[in-house]
């Protein structure tokens, strides 16, 4: 059993912090994804858990034990590393074995948990060459290995998969998924990439500045981000941010944007929205709300129509990318590969207002954010 | 206004007629041999006319004043008859089997120390370095001093240690220590040089492969076996070829310390050319012993060579 618990953790280097104060619960055999931008404290966050950096302060709890002067082989954890790490001079196999040889394993006991290891991941062919006869690919595969003999509680992977080109990225994804249902162990993982993210994590933690901003279901981030930052983050292309105007309409609240009042959904909770009337709020709209031809399964009352100016289209096969002027506000759209929308044309879109999102645009939180976070926001 | 061709006043020296391109092609390399020239000119009288005609002098008798006289190989002959090559060559064995691994050995100490975030590391750096810029003469004088078996602090605190006064060595004035004198000379003389050529080799080494090793369980002495070392053969591999070349060449530490003494203790092939063709005047023989040398040295480049490509 292996829950992680990470309490008020903190990293220092003289008078800069880049963790501050971080809490944070892993459950036992959780796959959870640290994501974020360069330098939001991801990778040091996990180089702590690892035992690789000083914590500076607070608590970081394993199995219910405090590890923080525990040293790194003796945290039952196995890491790999963005550039592999492999040993260049040795094998693949003795890469593999290093660790259960300075562990004093029977030969017997090395061998089976190499071969096994190499059998799951398909090396078994690749046990006699050096890493510098391997592919990216290879490397990665045997990075894994190296971690899975060991047969740790916890796998850290710190972006495992960065230096893959697209399409191996899309394999090895799924692979390591697999890998984790079949080894039921807590997997810790890092990345900046939020497609992985979405696409590997039971849980997401979105990360800037050292702060950790949202923990949640990669559904829940994406539909109910806490502030701009991870809406923004979170979805590509990224969401749509328009300033707008609350007003009070016939139907109900709308936002104002260049004359035209949006009328928002009656879900929106109006005791939330009602003391930003007439005040600024940021609308935020994912580009997949905008629709050439409505479906018909969207409410006829959350559509509202508006006029755009194509600027740019990027064909992605199933579907277009447009680059769009909406009262001179630049736009995304993701339409349908249908869509024959040319550059200079004028077109007119559905947006589907059911999925807005509303931003203060002074603490850049969403007016929806559940209580706890928005506290934790504001500390 | 148009301005006609006939209007330039161009001179008569640059209405050249166009070169084939056979000329051009010549002429391009000519201007190339003229750059490589005044170091190829050099080179030629300063290095490979010297050499050619070592080798030539060793199979010549000469003293330098008279006329030269083939001699075949009685020079070669010759020197399995004298017993003061055959000290020189084994002395020579002996500083080189010694003071190449020591040397290795303490500058990859040094420099795995000072590659850790010490306090006064720059300092120290720059300590270990001073020797091998310094003026061989005047630490040469120093380290006579400081060996001094009469008075010199060495043995002055070997004798505070309780070493009897009978026991002290004699370092360079004695027959049995003054080969320990002359290698732990040239080991501090030239640790520090090869510890910046290790410094730099540690430096190319991943911190990720200590971070992987530290998950693996490893502890500092099997970090530093199992990659460090590894890590550095290539480096190894240069410091020791080096070392090894400048072993067998040895000859400006002797001259201080010991000139060969005391007897022929620490008599070695380049003091021993030396004494055969300035003392003794004897240029064909001496170019012999210098012969063998460049073979010696020769022969243990190609062999440590094949070692590395093997491994």
């Amino acid at each position: 059993m292996a829950p992680i618990s990470l309490r008020k953790l903190n990293k220092t280097y003289g008078a800069l912090t880049v963790v501050h104060d971080i809490d944070l619960e892993i459950a036992d055999k959780e796959f959870i994804i640290l994501v974020g931008p360069s330098g939001c404290g991801k990778s040091t966050t996990l180089r702590m858990i690892a035992g690789l950096e000083e914590i500076s302060g607070g608590e970081l709890v394993i199995g219910g034990d405090l590890v923080n002067d525990v040293p790194s082989k003796d945290r039952d954890i196995a890491m790999v590393f963005q550039n592999y790490a492999l040993y260049p001079h040795m094998t693949v196999y003795k890469n593999m074995a290093f660790g259960l040889m300075l562990r004093k394993a029977a030969r017997e006991e090395i061998d089976r948990k190499v071969t096994e290891a190499a059998r799951i991941l398909d090396i078994e062919h690749l046990l006699n060459r050096k890493p510098k006869a391997l592919s990216g690919g290879q490397r990665q595969r045997v990075a894994l290995g190296r971690a899975m003999v060991r047969n740790p509680e916890v796998f850290l992977l710190d972006e495992p998969l960065s230096n893959l080109d697209a399409k191996l990225r899309g394999t090895m994804r799924a692979e390591i998924a697999k890998l984790h249902k079949r080894l039921n162990a807590t997997f810790i993982y890092v990345t900046h990439d939020q497609i992985e993210a979405m696409t590997m994590a039971d849980r997401i933690v979105v990360m800037k500045d050292g702060h950790i901003q949202q923990v949640d279901t990669p559904q829940i981030l994406y539909d109910h981000p806490v502030n701009m930052f991870v809406a923004g983050f979170i979805g590509a292309p990224q969401m749509n941010m328009l300033t707008t105007t609350i007003t009070r309409t016939e139907q109900g609240f709308a936002a104002r944007f260049a004359g035209q009042d949006l009328v928002l959904p009656r879900h929106l909770d109006p005791r939330l929205i009602a003391p930003y009337e007439g005040r600024e709020v940021v609308l935020g709209l994912r580009p997949e709300q905008f629709y050439e031809r409505a479906p018909a399964d969207i409410a006829a009352e959350n559509l509202m129509e508006i006029e755009t100016l194509v600027e740019l289209t990027e064909p992605m096969g199933s579907e277009v990318h447009l680059g769009l002027t909406w009262s001179g506000t630049a736009i995304t759209a993701k339409l349908s590969a249908r869509c024959k929308a040319r550059e200079g044309e004028r077109l007119a879109l559905a947006v589907d207002m059911s999925g807005v999102h509303l931003f203060d645009p002074e603490t850049q939180r969403s007016l929806f954010a559940p209580e706890p976070v928005r506290r934790e926001m504001a500390a | 206004m148009v301005i006609a061709r006939e209007d330039y006043d161009i001179p008569v020296a640059v209405r050249r007629p166009l070169l084939t391109r056979r000329q051009r092609q010549r002429r391009a390399t000519l201007v190339a041999y003229s750059f490589i020239a005044p170091n190829f000119i050099g080179f030629l009288i300063f290095t490979l006319g010297p050499i050619l005609f070592a080798f030539a002098l060793a199979f010549m008798h000469w003293d330098g004043s008279n006329a030269m006289q083939f001699a075949g190989l009685d020079n070669f002959w010759r020197l399995f008859s004298d017993r003061a090559f055959l000290t020189a060559f084994w002395n020579t064995l002996v500083y080189t089997l010694v003071s190449v691994p020591a040397t290795l050995v303490c500058a990859l100490g040094l420099a795995v120390l000072l590659n850790q975030k010490l306090r006064g590391r720059a300092f120290f750096r720059a300590a270990m370095f001073f020797p091998y810029v310094a003026s061989l003469v005047a630490v040469a004088v120093v380290w006579n001093m400081v060996f001094n078996p009469e008075m010199g602090p060495v043995n002055m605190l070997l004798y505070e240690l309780g070493i009897d006064p009978k026991n002290l060595p004699g370092w360079a004035a004695s027959n049995s220590w003054a080969m320990v004198t002359v290698i732990l000379f040239g080991i501090w003389k030239s640790m520090g040089y090869y510890m910046v050529i290790y410094l730099a080799g540690l430096q190319g080494i991943s911190p990720e492969l200590y971070e992987a090793a530290n998950l693996d369980g490893a502890t500092s002495w099997q970090k530093f076996w199992h990659i460090t070392v590894p890590q550095l053969a290539p480096t190894s591999f240069f410091v020791s070829v080096m070392l090894t070349i400048q072993s067998f060449k040895v000859f400006d530490q002797i001259m201080l310390l010991t000139e060969g003494g005391p007897g022929t203790s620490t008599l070695v092939l380049v003091y021993h050319v030396y004494n055969e063709a300035f003392i003794s005047w004897d240029l064909g023989y001496s170019s012999m012993v210098a012969l063998v040398l460049f073979v010696m040295v020769l022969t243990v480049t190609i062999v440590q060579f094949r070692l590395t490509r093997e491994d």
